[in-house]
């Protein structure tokens, strides 16, 4: 069970929260060619170790958030909002 | 090889079952091979077998981190099936249950495929609707599918509870669908392809590939370098951190699945049952025991355990619908690394970089497909072009824009 710190409710059971993917991705710009529009909307980071991604609190707050999280041991390093930049992270 | 046969069962209980032979080589890693496969789960060894005894390719590697089967090939729930909605799913998986239908005799090695039939249920009438379409689309692409009404379910599941949560409204049933042993059938190609020369090398670990002027030219390893004129990843869970190791990125997120078995009971659950609305499904294997699982764990993980929180709502699923099993306990539960795509089909044939191969993406379901995946990935590396069954499963489909969204098609999982 991940116990996870939102932001704004303190710490709650995963099941209140769904998981959204990879943090910090930017939409490119219409001009873009097939291959950079589909890397875009497709390709994951899936990285094995720490993983910057977007939780939202479902069933809380309904707020997202980002969260810095090692995907091997599930550890939470650390949750920040939306619109910040990755924190760096010790490993 | 040295065939099996009753004879030679009887010779050797006569002997007290000390003079088995090991049933393949643990050879060391030589300096270069014509091709090198990464990840000795089903896929990979399929895919070695089918190389070596259709193409005549000898010198063969397969190369495993851990030990042959160690990941999801060992660790899944066995459902074999064919029952998809697109025709190029059909087509493709069809091909594996009839593969795997002479796999036994072809390999000499009793997988116990048992064609007990896969029963998927629908619990209201819209979804019902949903399924005869379907099963419409099923039949047309050639493959067997029946509808069952509410009262068929009962008789074919006698402990099943109709008036659940979701009552049981009826479903359909591929009666060739069901499940074999998935050691048997990692042990079975192991040794078949062991027979034709392929060196299957365990404890190595792909580190890094030796890649110049855009062409594949080894990989580095735990063991050393080792070089390759083509190599195939069929590394599941791994999939992407491979990719990136080869310089390409993938659709894929790696998540965990988990499944669970109780104590053995006597025989009381013949068919594999399944409900895509819940979340569940169900087969009680040879030894007794009652096999459960469900969907993955939402997030990427490469953990290997299951959380609590799907186990729950598994096991609650389960016991609405089979009260009686209310009474078991369970042994055993684990999970896998599945290697999840946008539109749950696999990513299979070239890479952007040349003489690199892929076979991935089988997220929640590629057991069934080890023998298809190994025949059309061996054509495909064979003729450095991909297999007719496999050429709408390329990594290009995303960037053309043609997915085959075969999960939101099909409803289930597995
Ligand atoms: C709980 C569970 C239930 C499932 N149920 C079903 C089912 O009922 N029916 C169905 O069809 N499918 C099912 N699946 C899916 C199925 O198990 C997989 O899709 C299938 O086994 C994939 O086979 P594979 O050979 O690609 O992968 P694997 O068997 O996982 O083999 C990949 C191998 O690559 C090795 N590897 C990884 N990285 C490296 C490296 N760097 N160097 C060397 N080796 C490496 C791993 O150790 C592993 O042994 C289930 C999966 C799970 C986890
Ligand atoms: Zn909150």
């Amino acid at each position: 069970m991940l116990r996870i710190p939102c932001p704004h409710c303190g710490t709650r059971d995963e099941v209140e929260f769904h998981w959204h993917g990879d943090a910090h991705v930017i939409r490119p710009g219409p001009e873009v060619s097939d291959a950079e529009w589909s890397d875009y909307l497709f390709n994951q980071n899936n990285p094995k170790g720490l993983h910057y991604e977007r939780w939202c609190h479902t069933f809380g707050c309904g707020q997202w958030f980002n969260v810095a999280r090692d995907t091997v041991t599930h550890e939470i390093h650390a949750v920040y909002r939306m619109g910040e930049s990755p924190p760096d992270i010790d490993q | 090889m040295k065939g099996y046969s009753t004879f030679s069962l009887i010779r050797n209980a006569l002997g007290g079952h000390r003079f088995w032979k090991p049933v393949w080589r643990t050879p060391e890693p030589k300096d270069s091979y014509d091709v090198v496969i990464i990840g000795a789960g089903g896929q990979g060894l399929a895919t070695a077998y089918y190389l070596a005894r259709k193409y005549g390719i000898k010198n063969i590697a397969v190369l495993e981190k851990g030990f042959i089967g160690g990941g999801n090939t060992g660790r899944n729930t066995q459902v074999t099936r064919s029952n998809y909605f697109w025709p190029q799913s059909s087509a493709f998986f069809d091909h594996s249950l009839k593969l795997y239908e002479t796999l036994s005799l072809d390999l000499n090695f009793n997988v116990m495929l048992s064609q007990r039939g896969v029963l998927n249920l629908v619990h209201s009438h819209h979804e019902f609707e949903g399924l005869r379409r379907w099963a419409n689309a099923i039949r047309i692409n050639g493959v067997d599918t029946d509808i069952v009404t509410a009262a068929e379910v009962k008789e074919i599941v006698p402990l099943i509870n109709m008036n659940s949560r979701f009552p049981v409204h009826g479903g359909s049933i591929q009666r060739r669908g069901g499940i074999s042993r998935h050691d048997a059938v990692v042990w079975a190609y192991a040794r078949a392809a062991d027979a034709h020369g392929v060196d299957i090398i365990q404890q190595c670990e792909v580190m890094e590939f030796a890649i110049s002027n855009g062409k594949v030219t080894g990989v580095e390893t735990t063991l050393g370098k080792i070089s390759a004129n083509q190599v195939s990843i069929a590394v599941a869970g791994h999939t992407g951190v491979l990719a990136g190791k080869a310089g390409f990125r993938v659709p894929i997120t790696s998540m965990g699945l988990q499944a669970m078995v109780s104590e053995p009971i006597k025989p009381c659950l013949d068919t594999m049952l399944t409900s895509p609305v819940i979340h569940m499904y169900v087969s009680q294997s040879d030894r007794g025991e009652i096999v459960l699982g469900g969907g993955a764990d939402v997030y990427t993980s490469y953990a290997q355990r299951g959380g609590i929180p799907l186990l729950e709502e598994n096991v609650a699923a389960l016991l609405e619908l089979i009260p009686a099993f209310s009474r078991l306990r369970l042994m055993r539960q684990w999970s896998g690394i599945v290697d999840i795509t946008p539109d749950t089909t696999p990513i299979m044939g070239m890479t952007p970089v040349q003489n690199l191969y892929i076979s991935g993406g089988w997220g929640t379901g590629g057991y069934k497909a080890i023998p298809a995946g190994g025949d059309t990935m061996a054509y495909t590396i064979a003729n450095d072009e991909p297999h007719s069954l496999i050429t709408d499963f390329g990594l290009d489909r995303f960037e053309r824009g043609v997915l085959i969204d075969e999960g939101a098609a099909s409803g289930v999982s597995h």
